[in-house]
């Protein structure tokens, strides 16, 4: 199995480097949207891609774009995410490459499923909330970050 | 020395200005990690627009105290760090962040007893005063990484 690691910078990527406990006996490749994360996964293999929200049209298809290059490139098996836009580009661009893709919604998001989370709900296979109000029968709640 | 960072998501004056308007009244020394575009010049704190990793987490890991806005990656690094942490959420009507979802993440922390909280600026200098003057105790603990719970699920989605 090869797994895509995706989380932007800041809550996100703390949020994800907190369940490498999870992706032990994968091979595991990281992608962020800060350059010098590479040195908090050292030993691993690290991409990064250019931030993008919703709010910038033009950069958000840049970040797809570069998120899909890795992609390609890289061929996962399998995709997981905490957030944001970069990780919701990544399940997008997995499903068209026949990977599985999870999306983990960030323990920031008590009171509904982020913009992204819901989108993904549509897109991903699996998709999970930290939240256990939040869950249903399309979404997870089994343990959080913390 | 006390810690304030506000994250990358722009200015935060209203959190900048509370904490330097009090920093008068305590003698520890307080850095902040500020954003660039900020209209507010502090005068009683040092303060750095950008601090590379290595010198934030010193910071972070020195400080008896951290005050931040309310996001997680400063809420968790400071669970565990066990640092008590007293947090300020960024609102959409200051143009602090794109909608509230800092509020939600305060108001159900504080409710677990994790964090210190504060919904407007005279309330965080009142609790800046009464942790720096009582009991620094940090409230909770977490981990290096997630429950083992939420591990175990990943692990099996991962097989």
């Amino acid at each position: 199995m090869k797994v895509l690691a995706i989380a932007s910078a800041g809550g996100h990527w703390v949020q994800l480097l907190r369940l490498i406990p999870a992706f032990e006996e994968q091979s595991i490749i990281f992608v962020s949207t800060n350059k010098n994360f590479s040195e908090s996964v050292a030993g691993h293999e690290f991409y990064c891609v250019p931030d993008g929200n919703r709010w910038n049209k033009v950069k958000l298809m840049y970040t797809g774009l570069c998120v899909a290059l890795v992609i390609f490139k890289v061929w996962p098996t399998t995709i997981i995410t905490t957030g944001a836009a970069p990780g919701l580009m990544g399940i997008i661009v997995g499903r068209l490459i026949g990977a599985k893709t999870i999306w983990i919604d960030s323990i920031a998001n008590v009171e509904r499923m982020s913009m992204s989370g819901r989108i993904a709900l549509w897109v991903a296979h699996k998709c999970y909330t930290q939240w256990p109000h939040l869950a249903n029968n399309k979404v997870i709640f089994n343990g959080n970050v913390l | 020395m006390i810690f304030v960072t506000i994250g990358t998501q722009g200015p935060f004056d209203r959190l900048i200005k509370a904490v330097d308007q009090a920093a008068a009244m305590f003698n520890d020394r307080i850095i902040a990690q500020v954003s660039t575009g900020s209209s507010y010049k502090p005068k009683n704190m040092e303060t750095s627009e950008f601090m590379p990793l290595a010198e934030f987490n010193t910071h972070f890991a020195e400080a008896r105290l951290i005050i931040s806005h309310a996001g997680m990656g400063t809420i968790i690094s400071a669970l565990v760090l066990n640092k008590p942490i007293l947090v300020l959420p960024r609102l959409s009507k200051f143009k602090e962040q794109r909608n509230d979802h800092q509020w939600a993440t305060a108001k159900e922390l504080e409710k677990l007893k994790y964090i210190h909280t504060a919904y407007d600026e005279e309330e965080l200098q009142q609790k800046m005063g009464d942790l720096l003057s009582g009991d620094l105790a940090p409230l909770h603990q977490i981990g290096a990484f997630a429950s083992p719970r939420l591990i175990n699920a990943i692990n099996q989605e991962l097989r």
